[in-house]
């Protein structure tokens, strides 16, 4: 699930006018790609090449073709998809609004707040589900809320977990914030709507990109939250791998939905990044 | 439409950044703020804007308490030292934020714009995004976009500092220009640079320490400072310690001609003489010293000359023979140039 993100970054990080002889700045390059080719690389084609090999022997495109006609294939495409897209949007606009709320309103304890994100971040996804199951859950404090199991419970479970990895890059992007230019907005008679929609956001907006093709990737593939909540009634494609896999052990078709799986974050990771960078991120 | 302090107190975490001021800006004056960074003429302009809120005191705008009131209702224009132009809109759609802001009426947001870009010469960079002006054409939009809402008080903190000297200059005529075009508007001019306090401003106040230490018109400053701190900080000054004798001064073992009134015989004062009245050769009032500095600047000479302990800096025009380092000079300034400060005139 994070292939999409890492690989860039061994691009994006190396030194682009570097002064070493091409040779040496090969010797760097090689361990990196050479791990990644053994770690990443290497299994990912042999999923692509399991994809191509149904259980009766040979080479064929069968396994894409049963897979592609299965009706519990196409639901679970269309769920992961309006899920995470659905998330993603929810994420970005919640955790716009607590960023704002963080940044701008002078409140006792929001530097505390800021530093609990950090720390939010490294929680395991499924905690945040299991803390949404004691409280909404079937056994839970509140009582038995039957949404939980459904894909509105998968929705909120994943944007109360990835919200803060929207307020991230967004605390960072307000704390550079020019306070002139809000405070210079407000003395032209700007109230605080006008300043947050005319000033604050087309500057937000690279951060809000970013939070939000992390999330995007990131809910696309998300295994854990699903697991634990919509397990009964909510197929993603991720679930599908696993229980094609696991459950029926029809390994050709579990490579297929993978393949597919792995299509989509990137397909929808690039288009993401497209769209964002014409609106000027 | 005037401004007027009174006695306004702003305190960060019981740090008084501005002590009880009073003051008044008239109607149509420009009203310069002068003073070292930490003097708290900055506090004094963001009281007005609405940005720090008085511990005490109170704020008037045309004799109404605006001291409740929040930014946005103000109706000021404000022009700071970085410009804070909004990046991601153009040079016009900048200006006519505030009209926007304000629901000015359609039709006449677009005449109000053009009026506001004409005004500062920026009609022709309309389209343009801000990253693509010079620091000097962006402060020109800053200043349009503060005078599009057509404010009656318009602030400017430091708007000139963020420039080179060759466009500060330029930019000081344009403003001195807006002035006089503009007749109607209160201008609180914050600065640390008494060229531009002394050019622009009808009134200068200058500002030390959170506290106001003088304030009246740049040539009541010049010729006559109340204290050392604004004769030095307004036009820069030679103050050296003297005895009040019947009739004049005493430095360094010489009578000096001077005006003592209101200052007791055998008092301990300061004598304020300004760099360019003293003359070098014999002459009334003369002192004599060693030079240690002589600096050329093109049109003048700086004399730094060593009289009794004492450095006494000449402004004189350009020598064709000038001094040489550790020459024995006489220098001489007529009595009327020199100001007698009573001591503990000065401040601190």
């Amino acid at each position: 699930m994070a292939e999409a993100v890492r690989k860039p970054r061994v691009v994006r990080g190396w030194p682009r006018s570097s002064p070493r002889p091409f040779g040496a700045r090969l010797l760097w390059v090689l361990p990196p790609v050479a791990l990644l080719a053994l770690f990443f690389l290497y299994p990912l084609a042999l999923v692509v090449q399991q994809s191509f090999r149904p259980d009766s022997g040979g080479t064929s495109l069968q396994p894409y073709a049963d897979v592609f006609a299965s009706e519990a294939f196409r639901h679970a495409l269309w769920t992961t998809v309006w899920l995470a897209l659905a998330s993603t949007g929810g994420c970005l606009v919640l955790g716009f609004l607590l960023a704002l709320v963080i940044a701008f309103v002078p409140l006792p304890g929001a530097k505390g707040v800021a530093r609990f994100i950090d720390v939010y971040l490294s929680f395991p996804s499924f905690l945040i589900t299991l803390a949404l199951l004691f409280i909404y859950g079937t056994t839970g404090i509140i009582g038995s809320f039957q949404f939980l199991t459904t894909p509105w419970g998968v929705l909120l479970a994943e944007v109360t977990y990835f919200t803060p990895f929207v307020m991230r890059p967004l605390l960072a992007a307000f704390s550079q914030l020019d306070t002139a230019q809000l405070e210079a907005a407000s003395s032209l008679g700007a109230r605080a709507p006008r300043i947050v929609r005319q000033v604050i956001l087309p500057e937000a907006l690279p951060a809000l990109a970013a939070g939000g093709s992390l999330v995007l990737v990131l809910c696309l593939n998300e295994f854990g939250i699903v697991l634990f909540t919509g397990a009964k009634g909510v197929t993603t494609l991720p679930m599908l791998v696993y229980s094609k896999a696991i459950l029926e052990s029809d390994y050709p078709g579990a490579c297929v939905v993978a393949v597919v799986n792995v299509l989509i974050s990137v397909g929808l990771y690039g288009l993401y990044r497209v769209v964002s960078r014409r609106a000027g991120a | 439409m005037g401004i007027r302090f009174d006695s306004v107190t702003v305190a960060y975490d019981g740090n008084v950044v501005l002590d009880s001021l009073d003051l008044t800006v008239e109607p149509g004056e420009v009203m310069a703020l002068l003073g070292p960074s930490g003097s708290g003429k900055t506090t004094a302009l963001r009281a007005v804007a609405g940005f720090v809120r008085p511990a005490s005191g109170r704020v008037f705008l045309a004799e109404k308490d605006v001291t409740d009131l929040p930014p946005h209702r103000r109706g000021i224009g404000m022009v700071v030292q970085q410009y804070a132009l909004f990046p991601h809109l153009r040079v016009d759609e900048n200006v006519a934020f505030g009209l926007k802001a304000r629901k000015a009426p359609k039709g006449e947001i677009r005449g109000r714009v053009a009026e506001a870009l004409e005004m500062t010469g920026m009609a022709a960079y309309a389209r343009r995004f801000p990253r693509e002006l010079s620091g000097g054409q962006q402060q020109r939009v800053a200043i349009a976009r503060a005078l599009a809402i057509r404010p009656e008080v318009l602030l400017l903190d430091e708007p000139l500092s963020a420039l080179d000297a060759r466009l500060r200059s330029g930019m000081l005529t344009e403003l001195a220009r807006l002035h006089r075009e503009l007749p109607g508007v209160s201008m609180l001019y914050v600065t640390h640079d008494q060229v531009e306090a002394l050019t622009l401003a009808d009134r200068i106040a200058v500002m030390d320490k959170a506290r106001l230490q003088a304030c009246g018109t740049p040539r009541e400053l010049y010729r006559s400072p109340a204290d050392e701190f604004t004769a030095s900080f307004v036009g820069g000054a030679n103050l050296v310690p003297v005895t009040v004798g019947a009739g004049g001064v005493s430095f360094a073992g010489t009578e000096l001609k001077v005006a003592t009134e209101g200052v007791a015989v055998g008092a301990r004062a300061t004598l304020c003489v300004r760099p360019h009245v003293v003359g070098l050769g014999q002459g009334p009032n003369q002192l004599v010293g060693v030079v240690r500095e002589i600096q050329w600047r093109g049109a003048t000479h700086r004399l730094y000359v060593e009289v009794d302990g004492h450095t006494v800096m000449a402004d004189l025009r350009e020598l064709k023979d000038p001094p040489a380092h550790g020459d024995l000079v006489s220098l001489h300034f007529a009595p009327d140039d020199a100001v007698l400060l009573a001591a503990g005139a000065g401040h601190g």
